[in-house]
């Protein structure tokens, strides 16, 4: 006899821990097949899966094994051209015997990689280990936003739906209890008077009887009278709102698109910027973006536009950088948002606009944000910019910086020295 | 009319239970002996689950596994390869899984092969009944996945996974070839293992006791070497005697043993395994169609799959990856019962106490009392020889050339069958390691000794490898010897004296030294 099962239901991840234990072990290896990753993934898919490939020889598990040398006896199948006797030139590399492709070598050891898949969750776990949102997280409550309701005891007001039968019924009975007992007290003791006279002896008695059935009639409808339930019983469940604190962040990028700004610049920003608003995502519920563009002037424009929109003209960053002012104040009060700015430019500026960007960002701006980062990308020497960004990186070491690329390959380095967890 | 139990090829619970019931009636006739059946469906995500836990229910967690469900599953989901159809478990009762994707006859098949024969198999072969006990497997895999989980949380995951991987490099010296093991319930297992461990400190603190004795004793006792003769059981003799393992450390060594040696006899019995349940298979599923119980159609798409398991492709093929054992054990189970049936002068010659005989109880005898290398040694008949057209080359470095010594004629049989057969002797295909000596009184190094055959050497890359997992074992100086005929050949040191520091790899435990 033989039982069937049916176990298509039961867990299918039996395999976790030890993939889980795997990854961990080969950590290292990983990290950096995720970072020559990013380096090469085309802009849109940076938000998925990665496949990784160690070296075979690292993940072997060593066991005792023949070299090569010796006698060996080999019987073979599928003989199409031998007799015993016949002599076979030894085939290149060592011991393989009479046939090709034998795959399996004794050792154990294939040189091909060892390929796999990760999922994306674990690509930017990878991606963005030990790094960190630098300083100050406000986690401000949001007003009006959100709330969540909670029990909180019982009360008497309330609306039908929250009715609470069982205090309901427990206060009535109470109520009954105490508005009746003297009563019930009286109409015992006329009972028992009863009883006594029951039957009765004599017409006294007899005349005693019916007193007293009158008596005890008019008790009972007294305490009849006392309602089964009032207004005044009735308990409702009380809910009590409160509002949920949670954390939301907010993201410039700013934008030169001024006609020195070329695709391939605009490019190796972009990754920049979504590097950003993925480690963003990740440390907040909520991440808002705003995209601020400019030349000579300054507009919030969409994803879209601010990627791929061609514009030419000359550069003033002051535009951009009092565009966000305003939008700071406008839209996202610093006591509730969490505020990062990232801007990219190649270092153009109006000559005598960089003096007064610095004084945007120093009274303004920085005040305001948890942090700004600037990437300059270019491969000339630096400008007026850099040196009056220079010098707001002096006065807000904590919440400024700036770093300077030539190449994609230098964003995830330049990315990760930016958010170093820093060492408590 | 017809009494066919399906037509279409989608199966459903009820439809595997029918054929279930008219394959054990058939199986019945034929006289299998098995254990009762539990056949599980189960997704190709838990097949693929089944696969990376070497194809048990339950296991102990380590990242090997994890490394092998990663291949698998890249494998499976770029379609580079196919899943086993089945697996089945040398159990009581013997579990068997079948996956939910495939056809009414692949569930056929699979019930056919891995219900009826693997497990008449498992419980008939002699291997099988002496190594492994099908009742407890089950429980001890549970004692050892919640031991060496209470071994993660009380040590750290690291050390036992350090510990683990030393265990794995020398699994294939874990096991005893002469001795039966002994079977335990899940409880027995935990109340021993505590008195165990304590008896056994004592042991090994006595062993490596290092109060001065009596100058008139020690003379005497200086003599004999420690172990007194060679020991091929590694994992058996560090749980015993490595002086610096924890009792916890013990335990898991030990608890590897046991695995090794569960799966021992699987590793000697491949061919006539397989070649048995393939067998079983294929005259059942015959049976079924003499009986009229499946359709023409079924029967096509049963011999178009079995041909494909039974292929052997010639010593040439791009896929060319050794002797099919499917092939090989087919072939020769078919050829005993042809031999039995329908003997022909050559196999009088050749077999004179098999040709003619009942052809059920000669393939049951076979079954019961013979591993691949003894089943090959007396089963190979010429026929199978030179319908695999079989031929055997000599490859010897001495050589220039690699030499054809064998082919499948008269001459050659024997000298193939011999070839053949040793080809699946396991001492032959792993290097003969065993433990020679300890230097009880000197600085306690280990040395191994490998005994060569036909001159083969040791791998020099990965020997050094898994000597480093024996002296993280061991906690001493490992010395290992490759010897020719008493000649060292070879030698391989850990530390290695000339591109290592000294150093101790396991600097966690204290050596264990009993106080005055």
């Amino acid at each position: 006899m033989s039982y069937i099962v049916d176990r298509r239901l039961n867990s299918k991840n039996k395999s976790t821990v030890n993939r889980e234990r795997f990854l961990r072990r080969y950590r290292g290896h990983i990290k950096k097949a995720v970072s020559d990753a990013i380096d090469k993934r085309s802009i849109t898919d940076i938000d998925s899966g990665e496949k990784i490939s160690i070296p075979s020889k690292d993940i072997s598990e060593p066991s005792f094994s023949h070299g090569e040398g010796g006698a060996r006896d080999r019987v073979l199948p599928g003989n199409d051209e031998f007799v015993a006797g016949d002599k076979i030139k030894r085939p290149q590399g060592g011991a393989g015997g009479g046939g090709n492709g034998s795959g399996a070598s004794d050792s154990g050891e294939g040189d091909d990689d060892f390929v796999f898949q990760i999922t994306q969750e674990e690509f930017l776990d990878f991606m963005f280990e030990d790094l960190a949102l630098p300083n100050l997280v406000k986690r401000q409550l949001a007003g009006n936003e959100e709330f969540k309701t909670h029990r909180a005891g019982v009360s008497n007001e309330g609306s039908p739906g929250q009715v609470n039968i069982v205090r309901t019924l427990r206060s009535a009975n109470a109520r009954r209890i105490a508005l009746t007992g003297k009563k019930r007290k009286a109409l015992r003791l006329l009972e028992a008077k009863l009883a006594d006279i029951t039957p009765p002896k004599d017409d006294l008695e007899a005349a005693d009887r019916v007193k007293l059935q009158a008596q005890i009639t008019e008790l009972k409808a007294k305490i009849k009278r006392v309602p089964w339930l009032d207004d005044f019983d009735l308990k409702y469940n009380l809910q009590v709102k409160y509002p949920v604190p949670h954390s939301r962040a907010v993201m410039f990028c700013v934008m030169d698109v001024s006609g020195s700004m070329d695709q391939a610049t605009k490019d190796v920003a972009k990754r920049f910027f979504l590097l950003l608003f993925l480690f963003l995502q990740r440390n907040y519920e909520k991440t808002e973006v705003v995209f601020i563009r400019h030349h000579t002037s300054a507009k919030e424009v969409d994803e879209q536009e601010f990627f791929y929109s061609r514009e030419t003209g000359g550069t003033i960053v002051s535009s951009a950088l009092k565009l966000m002012d305003h939008i700071i104040k406008d839209r996202y009060p610093p006591g509730e948002w969490n505020i990062y700015g990232a801007q990219a430019s190649d270092g153009d500026n109006w000559n005598d606009d960089s003096h007064q960007c610095y004084q945007l960002l120093t009274e303004n701006i920085m005040p305001a944000v948890q942090y700004f980062s600037y990437i300059e990308i270019t491969p000339r020497d630096r400008q007026a910019l850099w040196h009056a960004y220079e010098k707001v990186a002096e006065r807000f070491p904590e919440a400024f910086a700036l770093r300077h690329l030539m190449s994609v390959a230098d964003i995830y380095p330049v990315f990760r020295d930016l958010f170093k967890k820093q060492a408590a | 009319m017809s009494n066919y139990i399906s037509t279409s090829s989608e199966w459903t619970f009820d439809l595997i239970q029918r054929y279930d019931k008219e394959i054990s009636m058939i199986a019945d006739d034929f006289q299998l002996d098995t254990y009762p059946n539990q056949i599980e469906i189960i997704s190709s995500e838990q097949m693929m689950d089944a696969y990376a836990s070497v194809g048990m229910p339950v296991g102990y967690n380590h990242w090997s596994y994890g490394k092998q469900f990663l291949g698998v599953e890249q494998g499976y989901k770029r379609g580079q390869m196919g899943l086993a159809y089945e697996i089945v478990i040398n159990s009581d009762p013997c579990i068997a899984y079948l996956m939910e994707e495939n056809t009414m006859m692949m569930q056929a098949l699979v019930i056919a092969h891995a219900c009826y024969g693997h497990n008449s198999f498992f419980k008939g072969n002699y291997l099988f009944k002496t190594w492994t006990d099908a009742s407890a497997i089950i429980d001890y895999l549970v004692f050892a996945k919640n031991y060496i989980a209470k071994c993660e949380e009380k040590h750290g995951v690291d050390a036992v996974e350090d510990l683990l991987d030393s265990c794995h490099a020398i699994m294939s010296y874990g096991v005893d070839r002469y001795k039966r093991p002994y079977p335990l319930s899940q409880h027995e297992e935990e109340t021993r293992q505590q008195e165990r461990e304590m008896y056994l400190q004592k042991q090994v603190n006595d062993l490596w006791r290092t109060i001065p004795t009596d100058v008139s004793t020690e003379k005497q006792t200086a003599a004999p070497t420690f172990p007194s003769e060679p020991q091929e059981n590694l994992l058996y003799f560090f749980e015993k005697n490595a002086p610096l393992l924890e009792p916890w450390q013990r335990e898991i060594v030990r608890i590897v043993r046991k695995m090794a040696q569960y799966f021992y006899p699987q590793k000697q019995t491949q061919v006539m395994n397989e070649g048995w349940a393939t067998f079983w298979h294929y005259t059942i599923m015959n049976e079924l169609y003499d009986r009229r119980l499946i359709t023409e159609g079924f029967m096509l798409e049963f011999i178009q799959s079995h041909s494909g398991v039974v292929y052997q492709p010639p010593y040439n093929h791009q896929y060319y990856s050794g002797i099919n054992p499917y092939t090989l054990g087919f072939s020769m189970m078919q050829d005993i019962r042809r031999m039995c049936q329908n003997p022909t002068a050559e196999d009088k010659k050749w077999f004179p106490d098999i040709a003619g005989s009942h052809w059920l109880q000669t393939l049951d005898f076979a079954m019961r009392n013979f591993k691949d290398e003894s089943f090959i040694l007396q089963f190979l008949s010429p026929k199978v020889m030179r319908d695999l057209k079989l031929f055997c080359i000599l490859d010897d470095d001495k050589n220039p050339t690699i030499n054809v010594s064998a082919i499948h004629d008269d001459r050659g049989y024997r000298r193939v069958r011999e070839a053949l057969s040793e080809q699946y002797n396991l001492s032959n295909r792993e290097p003969n390691i065993q433990v020679y000596s300890v230097d009880v009184r000197g600085d306690r190094s280990l040395t191994l000794h490998h005994t060569q055959h036909n001159r083969m050497p040791l791998d020099d890359k990965s020997t050094d490898e898994v000597i480093k997992h024996i002296h993280r074992l061991w906690g001493f100086d490992i010395h290992l010897y490759s010897l020719d005929e008493g000649v060292r050949q070879q030698i391989f040191h850990c530390p290695n004296p000339q591109t290592d520091k000294p150093q101790i790899p396991l600097p966690t435990v204290a050596p264990h030294l009993v106080g005055p």
